[in-house]
């Protein structure tokens, strides 16, 4: 249970609650509050991870969500999840963390051959090394591949359940830090519906990690703690713990990844593991604070390097210590209050290192009188040290802090403190196309005009002090609150002490070292991608100018990380290189998401079952319990086939194909897309939606139609029977049932308006049984007795209101078989009871359910084409050989004008025809590509591709249609269909009619 | 995520909403007399502007009414929302020649 760097006493863990927990298969011991980043530091873990490029070793750099270095892969097996950061995975019982890009293990890399050869590994590495010859690259990358990489990917489906939340709120506050909880508390009390959401496991923000601010009297956390209470107390506040803002987009509409139970290690059955939140703000406060920014120097990667703010936090928030010997490097007095942490908890500080030549000031006169000495205008040459630092190579600086004067120092130390100033984090406001503003005199990006309704207060606006943090934050809660109408209660600003800062921040983009920058040792700026200095300024070298092609070059900021430590050096020392202001090298696009999140919480319910709706037909538990295999057509899920014992897909469909030829076949037809179109108007509107005439269709007839897109592309077709003057039936496409409701829709409100027409769906209130056959006309009398179904009464095209097996029923009289044909449709209430009587009617004459592959048989048999399959958008009527159906009298009608244009008679269009294989028995493949002239091996000229193949038990022999290239005047020819291996010589049949072209078996 | 006003249900997001391209262009009232060129502009040419344009949506999710939209393309700023038959505020209305 040792802990040899925890402290005996402080921070805010539970001494009472330790934890177990495994890294690298060794067991450790941490307490409850800590994360897995403070529990490895207070067991002595430096060493975390192995680098990207080099797989050097590399240690904890920060605190939060800009840690680039300790990636982890926790868990096992269906719930591993790869690239986590150490510092923000919260400690739980049985914990199991694995370190990542390390083989065979940590301490012992093979990968890290790749550091003595980096010469080989420069900037634009990929780009100029694999690049040619192209067919090698295959193989590069997979070496490539296992060398650098990141994390695992669960190798299972995820087993946990993941939920999406909308939300809305007059303020969401995003960062709970002394600016964000000063401004939910303002806008709170002013009666505002408040969101407050925060990355970390509690309130406090920096507040957490500082031992040296106190409010009202009392230490800062007191402070939080009484805010915190008076939130929870308010019933229009929401406060959201353990949650990211992660996406900031249009119109205030944000994201928030919420984890609700990573850190309990094990789910809980009542809510999902992570939420997702959508939010649409009225207004945005960002609070998002602000991230240290480490220095370049020569080795600044080593294990036990780290930054200033994190070293101080996790001796203050969790009680342990990084180094019992710290260095700290700094150009700023903060550097100064980590220095005085340290030695408040029994550090032996190995001195501070300050860029500034003199600096002074309360702070660091505390420090002088501790007895910490400081190096006033010096650098860091270097580190030493391998697994661990050992040591700081430091040397004074000209003034200009260009270069080294003088010999070097060496100081020994254990960890080294790097205090560069801090980086709003300004990401989210960035994301919402906020224009960043550089402030040339303190080195950093701020806020600058904003895009959204949103205000930046606290770190993430530049503000160092606590006070003013928690003054902005009130003050900017309070003008929102009152702009959005709100009767403004505001909450006093407490005293606050906190040590004073004094001289600014000395700003050295590449602390000078005994030899340039690249000739020894690295200087890393991004460490997750492990890009250097060096490679920056070669990217300049060889021309590059703007940051966004350096980063793509150099892979600078590209990490999961998105470069929050990195992408301010990366942009400076561009700058510096080429000799131009930092505005002039550009800014960083940040985009979602802030921290890397799951797919499953983006994925929220809709996977599996309810991953798209499934509709299903009031014959389905027939279907099912008659052993029906099923396919999905739409949303739908329709009876493919229904084998029988020991049948095979292709004896069962023939079977079925048989029967509806021979006997008498049902299909369930309910599927169809049906629409209701009533108002004077109706068959005028007919005439301009279909190709063919209307006007003039009886009362009682049915019609079949052809939809075209303007551009005279066939678009739907249809069978629509006309039910009154005013009232008509329209069936569409099973597919595209909706499409076509939505398109007439439009015409009616934006074109026609005027017209009186009413369209409503009745897909689903229709259900179909469609029986065929010789059969059928004696199968249907037997349930049937209030319609005369001879041929004079009942004729083909036609539709008669009646009783089927006692249910109101509208049997239509229509085909698409070929065969007599009733398409019975009752109210779907009645759909299962129609089903069963006409099985059960049907039962000593053979009847035979029959499904969508049989009726697809049936279909192309007789040559009828189904659109989208045997079309593709690019398919005119004429090009389908319909020219029969196009309507010459009348003077317009959707897609007339279209079909009209010069392209569309060309004799050399893709045109429909049918195909025979010169073994009756081959059936081609749908899509295989058919030519006129084979050669030994492609690129040959492509005539066009089959649409519809099938062996057809009717003809006795396959069938196969296609779109060939000036197809109508290709009868007889012979062409050739090159398969994998093979090739099949197909023959061009007159017409695609393939079974009674006479049509003499559709009346009986 | 844009937050666009049905004008007949009001504010609603535009997942609930479904795109119509470029608004105001009428269907020629004869197409027949239209040259191909004609035609082609017709069904084809649209506006591409970086700023405020008039295009039609329709709230698929909601009251299924089409209506129009000026929406500025580069700010993704909803300036107006209106019905069909009516026509944009003057003072934004980013048809050709009215401006």
């Amino acid at each position: 249970m040792s802990q040899p760097n925890r402290l005996a006493t402080g921070g805010r863990i539970d001494r009472g609650r330790p934890l177990a927990f495994r890294f690298d298969g060794r067991t450790l011991h941490g307490y409850a509050g800590d994360t897995l980043a403070s529990a490895l530091l207070a067991n002595g873990v430096h060493l975390v991870g192995r680098s990207f490029k080099y797989h050097r070793p590399r240690g904890i750099l920060g605190l939060g969500a800009e840690e680039p270095n300790a990636l982890i892969q926790l868990g096992r097996g269906n719930r591993t999840e790869p690239n986590l950061r150490a510092t923000q995975i919260e400690l739980f019982d049985g914990l199991d963390a694995q370190s990542q890009n390390r083989w065979p293990c940590l301490r012992f890399d093979v990968g890290a051959v790749n550091s003595a050869f980096h010469r080989l590994f420069p900037a634009g590495f990929y780009y100029k090394t694999f690049m040619w010859p192209p067919a090698l690259w295959k193989t590069y990358e997979e070496v490539i591949r296992n060398a650098a990489g990141l994390g695992k990917a669960p190798e299972g489906p995820d087993p946990d359940r993941y939920e999406r939340m909308h939300a809305h709120c007059d303020v969401l506050v995003c960062g709970g830090g002394p600016a964000g909880l000063a401004a939910a508390l303002a806008a709170g009390r002013s009666g505002a519906r408040v969101i407050l959401a925060d990355e970390q496991s509690e309130f406090g923000g920096s507040l957490l990690g500082e031992a040296d601010v106190a409010i009202g009297g009392s230490p800062a956390t007191d402070w939080v703690a009484e805010v915190v209470a008076e939130l929870e107390s308010m019933p229009d506040v929401t406060l959201l713990r353990r949650a990211t803002v992660n996406g900031y987009y249009d119109h205030n509409y944000l994201t928030v990844a919420e984890r609700v139970t990573d850190h309990l290690g094990v789910g809980l059955p009542t809510v999902p593991r992570q939420r997702l939140w959508k939010i649409r703000a009225k207004r945005v406060i960002l609070a998002t604070g602000a991230i240290e920014r480490p220095l370049v120097f020569r080795d600044n990667d080593r294990p036990g390097v780290m930054l200033s703010s994190a070293m101080r936090g996790y001796a203050v928030r969790y009680g342990v210590l990084a180094g019992d010997r710290p260095l700290i490097v700094t150009g700023n007095d903060d550097g100064y209050r980590t220095a005085l942490a340290l030695a408040d908890r029994h550090a032996r500080v190995a001195g501070i290192v300050d860029l500034r030549a003199e600096p002074e000031g309360p702070l660091v006169e505390a420090a002088r009188d501790r007895g910490i000495e400081v190096f006033a205008g010096h650098s860091v040459a270097g580190a030493h040290g391998g697994r661990r630092v050992e040591a700081a190579e430091i040397a004074f600086m000209t003034r200009d802090g260009s270069g080294i004067t003088g010999g070097t120092r060496t100081i020994e130390c254990d960890a080294i403190a790097m205090a560069g100033g801090f980086n709003p984090t300004v990401h989210l406001f960035s994301q919402s196309r906020g224009k960043l503003r550089w402030d040339e005199e303190r080195a950093i990006f701020l806020p600058g005009t904003s895009h959204e309704a949103e205000v930046s207060v606290g770190g993430c606006a530049g503000t160092e002090s606590v006070a003013q943090a928690i003054k902005d934050g009130i003050r900017a809660a309070v003008e929102q609150v009152r702009d959005l109408g709100h009767t403004v209660r505001q909450p006093a600003a407490p005293a606050v002490e906190e040590p004073g800062q004094g001289a600014g921040n000395r700003v050295i983009w590449m602390l000078p070292s005994t030899a340039p920058v690249g000739r020894k040792g690295k200087h890393f700026v991004d460490f997750q991608n492990d890009v250097t200095a060096a490679d920056v300024m070669l990217a300049t070298r060889e021309g590059y100018r703007s940051i966004e092609h350096v980063k793509r070059y150099t892979t600078t900021g590209m990490g999961t990380d998105q470069g929050k430590t990195s992408n301010v050096n990366a942009l400076a020392i561009v700058g510096q290189t080429l000799g131009v202001d930092v505005p002039a090298v550009g800014t960083t696009t940040f985009r979602p998401p802030y921290t890397p999140t799951t797919i499953g919480a983006y994925g929220g319910r809709d996977v599996g079952r309810l991953f798209a709706p499934v509709r299903t037909t009031a014959m389905d538990s027939w279907h099912r319990a008659n052993g029906a295999r099923f396919e999905h057509v739409a949303d739908w899920m329709r009876a493919y086939y229904y084998p029988k014992d020991g049948e095979s897909f292709r004896q069962a469909v023939d079977r079925e194909v048989t029967a509806a030829r021979q006997g008498v076949g049902v299909l369930d037809a309910s599927t169809l897309g049906k629409i209701d179109v009533r108002g004077k108007d109706s068959a005028e509107f007919l005439n301009r939606v279909y190709t063919n005439a209307w006007a003039k269709l009886g009362v009682g007839r049915c019609r079949y139609g052809l939809m075209l897109k303007e551009d005279g592309m066939v678009m739907d077709d249809g069978v629509t029977t006309r039910l009154a003057d005013d009232h008509f039936h329209m069936t569409t496409t099973t597919g595209g049932a909706a499409r076509v409701l939505n398109w007439l829709e439009e015409y009616l409100q934006t074109e026609w308006p005027e017209m009186d027409v009413r369209l409503t769906s009745v897909t689903e209130q229709w259900a179909v049984a469609s029986i065929c056959g010789p059969k059928s006309r004696e199968l249907l009398g037997r349930i049937c007795t209030d319609i005369d179904l001879s041929n004079d009464a009942f004729p083909f095209m036609a539709m008669q209101e009646g009783t089927v097996a006692g249910i109101p029923a509208r049997v239509f009289r229509i085909s698409f078989t070929g065969e007599l044909s009733y398409e019975i449709n009752v109210p779907t209430r009645y759909g299962l009871a129609l089903w069963e009587a006409v099985m059960a009617a049907g039962a000593d004459l053979g009847i035979t359910p029959y499904g969508t592959e049989a009726m697809h048989v049936l279909r192309a048999e007789k040559g009828f084409i189904i659109v989208g399959q045997d079309t593709d958008g690019s398919v005119t009527p004429l090009d389908l050989g319909m020219d029969w159906i196009v309507s010459k009298q009348k003077p317009d009608f959707i897609g007339k004008r279209g079909m009209a244009r010069p392209d569309l008679s060309k004799p050399d269009r893709k045109q429909l025809v049918g195909l025979y294989t010169k073994d009756p028995n081959e059936v081609l493949p749908e899509g295989a590509q058919v030519v006129e002239t084979l050669k030994p091996k492609p690129p040959m000229a492509m005539l066009g591709h089959v649409t519809s193949s099938y062996y057809s038990p009717s003809v006795g022999r396959s069938i196969a249609m296609a779109l060939i290239k000036g197809g109508h005047a290709r009868k007889g020819q012979t062409l050739h269909v090159p398969l994998e291996g093979r090739t099949v010589e197909v023959t061009v049949t007159d017409g695609t009619v393939f079974f009674d072209p006479e049509g003499s078996r559709r009346d009986g | 995520m844009l937050l666009i006003t049905c004008p007949y249900c009001g504010p609603r997001d535009d997942a609930e909403f479904s795109y119509g391209n470029q608004a105001h262009i009428a269907r020629p009232v004869d197409p027949s007399v239209c040259s191909d060129q004609e035609w082609a502009e017709y069904l084809y040419y649209r506006d591409n502007p970086k700023g405020p344009f008039a295009e039609r949506w329709m709230h698929a999710a909601g009251c299924r009414r089409w209506f129009h939209v000026v929406r500025d393309t580069n700010t993704h700023a909803i300036l107006q929302t209106y019905k069909v038959g009516e026509w944009p505020d003057p003072a934004i209305d980013p048809r050709e020649g009215t401006s």
